[in-house]
């Protein structure tokens, strides 16, 4: 499995949850766990350019996959992703236990719906739960990396889900989904 | 917190996966793993063997069927809720499948998933039974269609057998007005109760063991829901009928 963008062995223990091996296999503990049954959202991680609960998926099943987690966004040193650098100027965030989840999770929204309207917001980050209840300034932090985000190409036809991380944050060429 | 243990099985064929189901004990199918994970995690569920079927390849299609639409095990409930041809011949399930957890939940989630899993407040099962359709139940000893009505029979409990694979469900188009609302506590919780109105069909779901069929004119005869931290039973038939006013207003 490629994750952010470097092949990996899968672990040889299939009961492996994929947050348990992105933590303690890999050190990318980035990707938080939180309730381990796939409610609060702070495990969620990119497969093949679309959000996903670590924490519901098997390790052995990402073989074959491309997994982008937190640290995969932008590298050290690099200019923020525009997810990361809304949520830094709106502080989307209090604790920042939730935020890598949250992040991940707008990144897939804002891949579905580049310029979502209030309702789309709400309805995108309401499977990410925040207990510092900080939810106004998240908002309004999706609202930003909406404009931060380089407008996808229109009517560009995207190459399914499984078109890379990159594309699917509408970063590189073309992005539009339906 | 992790799973129990259990032997890890990724057949590449449906052929494999039903041999497989047919000579193991205890396995469990695993498809999009959003309800089975959690039970696993919790330690709720202890199979002592896993048939991933996710590298089946060929089994994700969303197709035009007998008037109806098919939905193979591996199509995600994302992939149906973005389905134009699913928007265009069952609307309904286009609404339900909206209502099923969070999109990131429906990017992994199956449709058959639910199905097959038959948790009693879920909507999909409601869906199928109030629209009458069926799934394609797939084994070594042949393939067999299992009529809604009869596929649900208790809690999480189905007519599948040990050593069949739900391959493919089939909803028919939905009729005109339909409805489909629920209550929950939180967006994309499991409904405390929920209502599917197939124009005059109607369907209960999160108020009995299974989703049943109720009479539009007295809809809570005989119905007696289950108590729980979240609602009384009072509370529920409350829901019910309200939900219920709610669905034939639109």
């Amino acid at each position: 499995m490629r994750i952010n963008g470097v092949v990996h062995a899968a672990p040889v223990d299939p009961r492996r949850l994929l947050s348990d091996h992105l933590r303690h296999d890999l050190g990318l503990t980035g990707t938080h766990v939180g309730c381990e049954h796939g409610v609060c959202g702070c495990c969620t991680v990119l497969l093949d350019g679309a959000p996903v609960r670590s924490c519901l998926m098997l390790a052995v099943q990402a073989e074959g996959h491309e997994v982008t987690t937190i640290e995969g966004l932008a590298a050290d040193g690099a200019p923020l992703h525009p997810v990361q650098q809304a949520f830094h100027e709106c502080q989307g965030l209090q604790c920042g236990f939730c935020t890598p989840g949250f992040v991940m999770s707008v990144v897939g929204l804002l891949a579905q719906h580049p310029n979502p309207t209030a309702q789309q917001v709400d309805e995108g980050i309401s499977g990410n739960l925040c207990r510092c209840t900080g939810y106004a300034s998240i908002r309004r932090a999706v609202v930003r990396a909406a404009e931060l985000s380089p407008s996808p190409r229109r009517g560009a036809i995207s190459e399914s889900s499984s078109s890379s991380p990159l594309r699917a944050q509408g970063r590189g060429e073309g992005g539009t989904k339906k | 917190m992790k799973p129990p243990p259990f032997e890890y099985h990724a057949p590449a064929a449906i052929e494999e996966a039903c041999g497989l189901l047919g000579s193991l004990e205890d396995a469990k199918v695993l498809a999009g793993g959003q309800s089975l994970v959690p039970l696993l995690n919790f330690r709720l569920a202890r199979p002592a063997h896993l048939v991933d079927i996710n590298r089946i390849g060929g089994l994700d299609r969303i197709y035009e069927r007998d008037g109806g639409v098919a939905i193979q095990a591996l199509a995600r409930q994302a992939a149906v809720e973005d389905s134009e041809l699913v928007a265009r011949v069952c609307p309904l399930l286009t609404a339900a499948v909206g209502l099923v957890a969070h999109r990131v939940i429906r990017n992994r989630g199956t449709v058959c998933g639910s199905l097959a899993h038959a948790d009693p407040a879920s909507e999909l099962p409601a869906v199928l039974l109030a629209l009458g359709g069926h799934v394609v139940a797939r084994s070594k000893r042949g393939e067999r269609v299992i009529q809604a009505n009869r596929l649900f029979q208790g809690v999480m409990e189905t007519a599948l057998a040990p050593d069949e694979l739900l391959v493919e469900a089939w909803f028919p188009s939905s009729p005109a007005p339909f409805a489909i609302v629920e209550e929950s506590r939180r967006h994309g919780d499991f409904a405390l109760a929920g209502v599917v109105r197939a124009a005059d069909r109607l369907a209960l779901f999160g108020v009995a063991p299974t989703p049943v069929l109720a009479d539009p004119r007295d809809p809570t005869k005989g119905l007696r829901p289950s108590g729980d931290l979240e609602a009384t039973p009072e509370f529920r038939l409350h829901l019910v009928r309200v939900l219920i006013e709610k669905a034939f207003a639109a």
